[in-house]
Order: structure tokens, then C-alpha cells, then sequence
């Protein structure tokens, strides 16, 4: 029974299972989770001269025309890569539930930034009587999910949500949220962000967050700050006995969730982790998983001094000592950049993708060890993820924001069909 | 300011709501804007575009009004006469 929260007998609502049926990506490496996912453990970088840009995506190539004029760079990114996952999710143009118990949450950490650009040229050049009429309803940050809900008639809620570079897996704790609660049954969720524009690079220039020498090297001695990138990411979540139910291929299951704030500084990461632990031992008690069971970090890891020591830090703190040491951590910014809200998104893509195939992707370019940093980073090149503790695996994605906020998704690979 | 004709206005029209997405040869004088998939939003812009070319001033009362491409033409036409 799909159509509102089941209960165990009482009136309280039951936690229902969530799971994830459909992935889709526009990144710095490409159009798609594939290119995503395949070059990334192949070793490739999607980096090109300090800055991580989707310049294989040709928004005239893939909407229409009123698509790329209404929507802002984000939301196109967004809206195409909805269209990989919901395509994945088998709904196949028509939706297997009842359109107002289907959600959308796409999440972005800065919105429709060169639209703003754009407009406030106009202003100054012809004056305000010439900006757009599409000019907020481009920038808005709810902008991509609207587009989305539109496209394919999704009535249950939509909105954005914001946290900066923890933006996408915020977005993923809310959609999860929605559907254990039973206020939908499936959520269209993921982050967008295409902030590559003077503002993005002046402003991340100034607060000298940006890596000088155009370099994205988590974890090593020499990481000189983050490389900006663009991109989404979306996932389709559905409740896993609905999906069960309509015969859905499972991915993964979103199976724990923590979120906290340091409540700190405003860029800077309390150095303990002492927050970021706790988000993660949030998302470990929900999932019911303990340290020894995970089998992958999906770091934040963004190659800035601060954030590599104190994620380091925290998962020493989250996982104890001698499971930090073992389990394999790697990095996806090493290859795209850092997607910012659209980062957290993108890294469970890759978490589930990484589950499912079994294939841990490294942390490209990273050389020269820390000892503030002295985990296992998966240097060098991908390698086979070997299950700490049976089936499914069990991977951690961690996300760290401007502003102290933290997030930790624990994500279940698929369950071993009861045939097989 | 020159005269100007219907023509002149039909093309400029008819080019306009063409960037907005329909096909210029799906678009004629008794196209509707609804046919078309031609909003408000959309007809602001064309409002900007014609104050731009012919200094005619279209109001949001003006546009509501408007119901084909013909309607827009001959307002446009007469207003700036």
C-alpha cells in the first residue's frame, strides 16, 4: 500500500525503505552517468585549465528552444539530467503513481548567477525598463525543480533547497525524508549548480578559496584550495515495496542520513570534526551499520588545507581509528572539480555506481601524504571494492559546507534478489 | 518616425515569437498565442522588442487582449501610426 505512510497497527506512521531506482549526471566529464562513473575510475580528469566545465553539454542538442531561453544554465543541467534518470527509472513517459505523490527537491548552492549577471548589464547598459520578465523566474533558486516538475507533471512537493556544497546531499536527506514519512512515494531529487562566471570565479577568488595553481588534489601535502566545476546530478527515489511492487530495477538504497552544523564559522570547518562526526554517526544509527560495515568513503574531499584535515579528522572520530585506517576513501573532486550544490548529489551517483559495479574510483592525483591526511585515498588507479562484511556493501558520502553545515548519506547497495 | 507597414510589422512579429520557440512557418496572422505556446512572459518580451523598433508602448491590459498574431500585428500597426 503506496498511498499514504503504513502504520504498524497504532496511528503512528512506520519509517518505510527507500530506494533508488534511476541516476543521471551532466558533469565536467560528460554528458551521462557513464561518462561520469567509467572515466573517472578509468583515471581521467574532467579539469581544464582551473576550472571543471560541462563542455561537452550542448543545451540547444538536448531541449528545446523555449527550454534553453527559460532556463538558466543550471536548470538545464538539472532538467537533462533528470531526463537520464527517469528514463533509467523505467516510468517510461508516464508516471506509476499518483502524480501528486510524486516529489521534486533539487537543490543548488547559488542559483541562476549568470542570469543575475546578465540582467544587472542590462540594467546598467539600457536601463531596468529592458531586463527580462525571465529574469527571476531564471535565476530563482526553485528554478530547476519547477522545470522538472512541469516536464514531466510531477504535483506532489517541489522546491529547492540550499547549504552551499552540501547542498545535493541535503536535497537527498529531504527527499528521503518525504518518502519514509509517507508524504510521497517517490522523489525526483538531486543539484544543479553552473556558477563558472566572473562573479562565481571573482568572489571564490577573493576569499582565495580557489586552488592557484588550477590543481584539484584531495587529501595530498600539496593542495593549494578547490577547483571550481559545474554540473547536476538527479536521482529517482522510490519506496522501496512500491518499486518493489511495479517491478523496478533497485540501485541502491539511501538508507541513513545525519546532518549537523558546526555552528563555527562562516567558511571555515571546525577543526575537530567534532560536527561532521557527528552527522556521520546519525547516518551510521539510522542505517542500523556499524563502522566495520562500510566499505567505501565517498569523501567530501576537496582539496582545500582545512576541509582534508578535519573530514580526515572526522572520520577517525565517526569510524574509530582502526576502521578509518582500513576502509578505501576516494574523492570524485580530484576529477570534476568541486559541483558545489551539486556535489553531494553527484557524489551519491557515483557511491551507488561504485556499489554496483564493485569498482572504487581513486583520488586522482594524490602523491604526497599528509600527516594530517593519512588515510587510504585510493591513489593511483581504481581498485576492486572488497566487502568488509557480506551483502549488500555499504558506502558513507560525506558533504561539507560553507556555513558549518554537514551531511552524511549511508548508501546501500541493491539487495541480493531472494531467487538468486 | 517612417511609416510602417503591416508587413514590415508581420516579419518583425512573426521573427520575434519565432525565437521564442514555434516555428516561423507555424506561425500566421490567425495563429493563436495559445496555439503557439506563447505566454505572457513571452509577450512581454515581444512588448520590449516592439517599443525597441517602433516606440509603440504595449501595456499589460494592451496584451491581455491578444488573442492571435494578427490581433498583435494590427495593434502594433495602428498604435504606431
Amino acid at each position: 500500500m503506496s498511498a499514504a505512510a503504513d502504520t504498524n497497527g497504532g496511528g503512528a506512521p512506520m519509517k518505510r525503505r527507500v530506494v533508488v531506482t534511476g541516476l543521471g549526471a551532466v558533469t565536467p566529464l560528460g554528458v551521462g552517468v557513464d561518462a561520469l562513473f567509467d572515466r573517472w575510475a578509468a583515471g581521467e580528469c574532467g579539469i581544464l585549465g582551473g576550472a571543471g566545465a560541462c563542455t561537452d553539454f550542448e543545451p540547444s542538442e538536448l531541449l528545446s528552444v523555449k527550454e534553453v531561453r527559460r532556463l538558466d544554465r543550471f536548470s538545464q543541467l538539472a532538467l537533462v539530467s533528470a531526463a537520464e534518470a527517469i528514463a533509467g527509472s523505467g516510468w517510461d513517459g508516464e508516471l506509476p503513481y499518483d502524480p501528486f505523490r510524486v516529489g521534486c527537491v533539487v537543490a543548488t548552492g547559488i542559483g541562476g548567477i549568470q542570469t543575475v549577471e546578465n540582467q544587472l548589464d542590462v540594467q546598467r547598459e539600457r536601463g531596468a525598463g529592458r531586463m527580462s520578465p525571465l529574469g527571476i523566474p531564471a535565476q530563482m533558486s526553485n528554478a530547476a525543480a519547477a522545470a522538472i516538475s512541469m516536464k514531466y507533471g510531477l504535483k506532489g512537493q517541489a522546491f529547492a533547497v540550499a547549504s552551499a556544497c552540501s547542498s545535493g546531499a541535503h536535497a537527498i536527506g529531504s527527499a528521503l525524508r518525504m518518502i519514509q514519512w509517507g508524504d510521497a512515494d517517490a522523489v525526483v531529487v538531486g543539484g544543479s549548480e553552473a556558477t563558472l562566471t566572473t562573479f562565481g570565479f571573482g568572489s571564490f577568488n577573493a576569499m582565495q578559496a580557489l586552488s592557484p595553481t588550477g590543481i584539484s588534489r584531495p587529501f595530498d601535502a600539496r593542495r593549494d584550495g578547490f577547483v571550481m566545476g559545474e554540473g547536476a546530478a538527479l536521482l529517482v527515489l522510490e519506496e522501496a515495496s512500491a518499486a518493489a511492487e511495479r517491478g523496478a530495477t533497485v540501485l541502491g538504497e539511501i538508507a541513513g542520513y545525519g546532518s549537523t552544523s558546526d555552528a563555527h564559522h562562516l567558511t571555515a570547518p571546525e577543526p575537530s570534526g567534532v560536527a561532521a562526526t557527528r552527522a556521520i554517526e546519525l547516518a551510521l544509527s539510522e542505517a542500523g551499520v556499524e563502522p566495520d560495515q562500510i566499505d567505501y568513503v565517498n569523501a567530501h574531499g576537496t582539496s582545500t588545507q582545512l576541509n582534508d584535515a578535519a573530514e580526515t579528522a572526522a572520520l577517525k572520530r565517526a569510524l574509530g581509528e582502526e576502521r578509518a585506517y582500513k576502509v578505501p576513501i576516494s574523492s570524485l573532486k580530484s576529477a570534476t572539480g568541486h559541483l558545489l550544490g551539486a556535489a553531494g548529489a553527484a557524489e551519491a551517483v557515483v557511491t551507488i555506481k561504485t556499489l554496483l559495479t564493485r569498482i572504487i574510483p581513486p583520488t586522482l592525483g594524490y602523491e604526497v601524504p599528509d600527516p594530517e591526511c593519512d588515510l587510504d585515498y585510493v591513489p593511483g588507479e581504481a581498485r576492486p571494492l572488497v566487502l568488509a562484511n557480506g551483502h549488500p556493501p555499504v558506502a558513507l558520502s560525506n558533504s561539507f559546507a560553507f556555513g558549518g553545515h554537514n551531511v552524511a548519506l549511508v548508501i546501500k547497495g541493491p539487495q541480493p534478489t531472494p531467487q538468486s | 518616425m517612417a511609416t510602417v507597414t503591416a508587413e514590415q510589422v508581420q516579419e518583425r512579429v512573426v521573427e520575434t515569437l519565432a525565437s521564442f520557440g514555434p516555428d516561423a512557418d507555424q506561425i500566421t496572422r490567425e495563429s493563436t498565442f495559445e496555439e503557439l505556446d506563447i505566454d505572457s512572459l513571452d509577450l512581454v518580451e515581444l512588448a520590449q522588442v516592439v517599443e525597441d523598433d517602433y516606440g509603440v508602448v504595449l501595456k499589460g491590459e494592451d496584451m491581455k487582449e491578444l488573442k492571435t498574431v494578427g490581433d498583435a500585428i494590427d495593434l502594433i500597426v495602428s498604435r504606431a501610426e
